[in-house]
């Protein structure tokens, strides 16, 4: 029972990270240097009288511990408060926000996956050859770009040929489905291509090392010796070993991504969470930043979860 | 592979005990790849600490149009308050470096720190502190960079705290795994029972052993706390009376450098934060692959690997 062992650890685990996130969230916001009233509500030459009925609303004249209260009890039940910036539900920002950006991220993550982990393999399978410093080369030349310059430099490349802002043409009034379609897929393809290639560089340099370490592996040899092909030695045997640890480090590599999100959207004007980010810092919209942090503290820890969980059903020796 | 059917003591020939100091350069001189980060970051940390002297202009005159083009006089350029690109890289490069490295020393003393005390410790200490470590790694570095500059507003001091803050998880977690090797050598036992303190023995015993290891994982460190000085300027985060690399991408992506044509005010930042990342990695790379026994042992079979260490060393030296 080993395995409901290793299970029931993880998801604890995983619960443990949020709730920690979740007291630092609070912490942040509310122990923060300056007055209380002034971060939340922005509220210059304030009468007194209106001070002290912002603090009654919000509740900061009672202690720090029921104020944490009030706080986890308002979370369990879904409220992240209401934005400053356009008074709706936090909640309900963020839910748009992130239907925007999960096609455009989905888009280049699986990109950089499988053009990294095909050069990668090149590289580690050609060691020694072109071929490798090559791809080694190209690899770490994406990885040392700052993303949002990257994009930047992609739409100095391509203006005038895609479009390099916003999710849709707003001057496109009810178009035909397919006419939409093209539309947001052009759209999409320069966010989701920054994304992609700097993902791609770092995916590369992972790929290579962990398929290198496979490959000085005993039973590498022991294949080679019993004359087997050398295509069927790569597929078979090193790249399925390969892939545990390439599984366990694209999900370390969550937390890239999130930053990467944030700079491309930023970039290129993609109305997701990245954006949503950007937008609460530049007007200090508290209560929307606040709950985007935790929606992608806690996105990360799930995914991490699921890689543990995938772990464990890939790799048998950990259930013995 | 032979070795695994000879015995243990047998193993030894592996190298011989490298003298700690000179490991470094040693490794750096040795390796093309690291030859070149050494070269590229030398140049440009010099071109920015001569800043003051050899810079062509001064950095807070108008010295042409906005967005002028480059020429003669101005090889790169005007940026968008007219001001020469060259004379702001190299401010820029210097604000950026200072940055990297400050923030990149408060994360090397967390992260050193709270390597040592769970590697030589062990136990108790090792389990909590590992576990605190394991939370910061999961939790996303930049959104709270974002949210702790936001609320504690930008100044430098503040951005280097907040990026150092939150850096120091990988340096805590190889260290702390070399510690815990470095901890059963017969010397370190040997000065243990011959009394001395524990903060004699690892300040004089494990912390040179480990130093180089630390080092190579500080210039990784500087390479990310680099990218995210970066990215925090260009959210809006950075400081805004002082000129930094990131800060220089910022202003030209905000005055509109792109649909003005002038690629001259936003290409060049970039390329120099793309070098200085470069040259950071390389040599990290290298001598983490020269250092770290993990990753030595990569390339060679997991086998020779399990025979090597502690058990031939420990009997020759006793």
């Amino acid at each position: 029972m080993k395995g409901a062992d290793y299970i029931l650890k993880r998801v604890g685990f995983a619960l443990v990270t949020i709730f920690v996130a979740v007291t630092i969230n609070f912490a942040l916001f509310r122990l923060a240097p300056g007055s209380a009233v002034t971060n939340l509500a922005r509220v210059p030459h304030a009468t007194p009288e209106t001070r002290l009925a912002i603090k009654r609303q919000f509740g900061l004249d009672k202690s720090k511990l029921t104020q944490y209260r009030i706080y986890l009890v308002q979370l369990m039940h879904g409220n992240l408060g209401v934005s400053f910036a356009n008074s709706q539900p936090v909640r309900d920002n963020l839910k748009t926000a992130l239907i925007n950006t999960i096609p455009m991220v989905l888009l280049g993550t699986m990109f950089a996956i499988v053009i990294g982990t095909l050069t990668g393999v090149i590289a580690a399978w050609r060691r020694g050859t072109g071929a490798e410093a090559a791809s080694v080369t190209t690899a770490l030349g994406f990885y040392s770009m700052p993303t949002h310059w990257l994009g930047l430099m992609l739409v100095i490349l391509f203006a005038g040929i895609l479009p390099t802002g916003g999710m849709s043409n707003e001057f496109l009034i009810n178009p035909p489905f397919w006419t939409h379609v093209k539309d947001l897929a052009a759209h999409i393809t320069l966010p989701a291509l920054t994304l992609g290639l700097v993902l791609f560089g770092e995916y590369t340099l992972i790929v290579r090392s962990a398929m290198l370490e496979t490959l000085g592996e005993d039973y590498i040899l022991t294949a080679r010796a019993k004359g087997l092909r050398p295509g069927a030695i790569l597929r078979k045997h090193a790249l399925r070993n390969a892939l545990l640890p390439i599984a366990t480090l694209v999900a370390l590599s969550l937390g890239y991504i999130v930053a990467g999100a944030i700079l491309v959207e930023t970039v290129f004007s993609w109305p997701g969470i990245g954006r949503a980010v950007y937008d609460a810092v530049l007007q200090r919209d508290y209560p929307m930043l606040q709950g985007a942090f935790l929606l992608l503290t806690v996105s990360v820890v799930f995914f991490n979860l699921v890689a543990d969980l995938l772990y464990f059903r890939l790799d048998p020796r950990i259930s013995e | 592979m032979s070795v695994a059917l000879r015995e243990p003591g047998a193993v030894i020939e592996s190298e011989p005990i490298r003298s700690r100091r000179g490991v470094v350069w040693e490794t750096i001189r040795r390796r093309p790849s690291a030859l070149a980060g050494a070269v590229i970051l030398s140049v440009i940390i010099l071109g920015a600490l001569l800043a003051p002297w050899i810079a062509p202009y001064d950095l807070h005159t108008q010295v042409g149009p906005v967005f002028g083009a480059p020429s003669w006089a101005h090889p790169l350029g005007l940026d968008d308050g007219g001001i020469d690109m060259v004379t702001l890289l190299m401010w820029g490069a210097r604000v950026s470096l200072l940055v990297g490295f400050a923030a990149t020393l408060v994360s090397m003393l967390i992260g050193g720190t709270v390597g040592l005390l769970a590697g030589y410790f062990g136990g108790k200490t090792d389990t909590i502190l590992m576990r605190i470590t394991d939370y910061f790694l999961v939790i996303p570095d930049v959104p709270l960079m974002i949210v702790v500059a936001a609320i504690w507003g930008p100044s430098l001091f503040h951005i280097i705290i907040v990026i150092g803050i939150l850096l120091w998880t990988s340096t805590a977690r190889v260290l702390r795994a070399q510690v815990k090797s470095v901890r059963e050598l017969v010397y370190v036992k040997r000065a243990r029972s011959l009394g001395a303190s524990h903060t004699r023995i690892v300040l004089r015993h494990v912390l040179p052993q480990v130093a180089p290891l630390l080092i190579a994982s500080t210039v990784l460190t500087i390479a990310v706390a680099i990218f995210d000085e970066t990215a925090l300027a260009f959210l809006g985060l950075g400081d805004p009376s002082r000129i930094s690399l990131g800060k220089m991408i910022e202003n030209a992506f905000q005055r509109a450098a792109i649909s003005t044509g002038a690629w001259w005010a936003i290409v060049p930042p970039g390329v120099l934060v793309a070098l200085i990342i470069l040259a950071c990695s390389l040599i990290g790379g290298a001598l983490e692959d020269a250092l770290n026994p993990r990753l030595r042992v990569a390339h060679l079979s997991a086998r020779t690997f399990r025979l090597r260490p502690l058990v031939g060393r420990g009997e020759e030296a006793v």
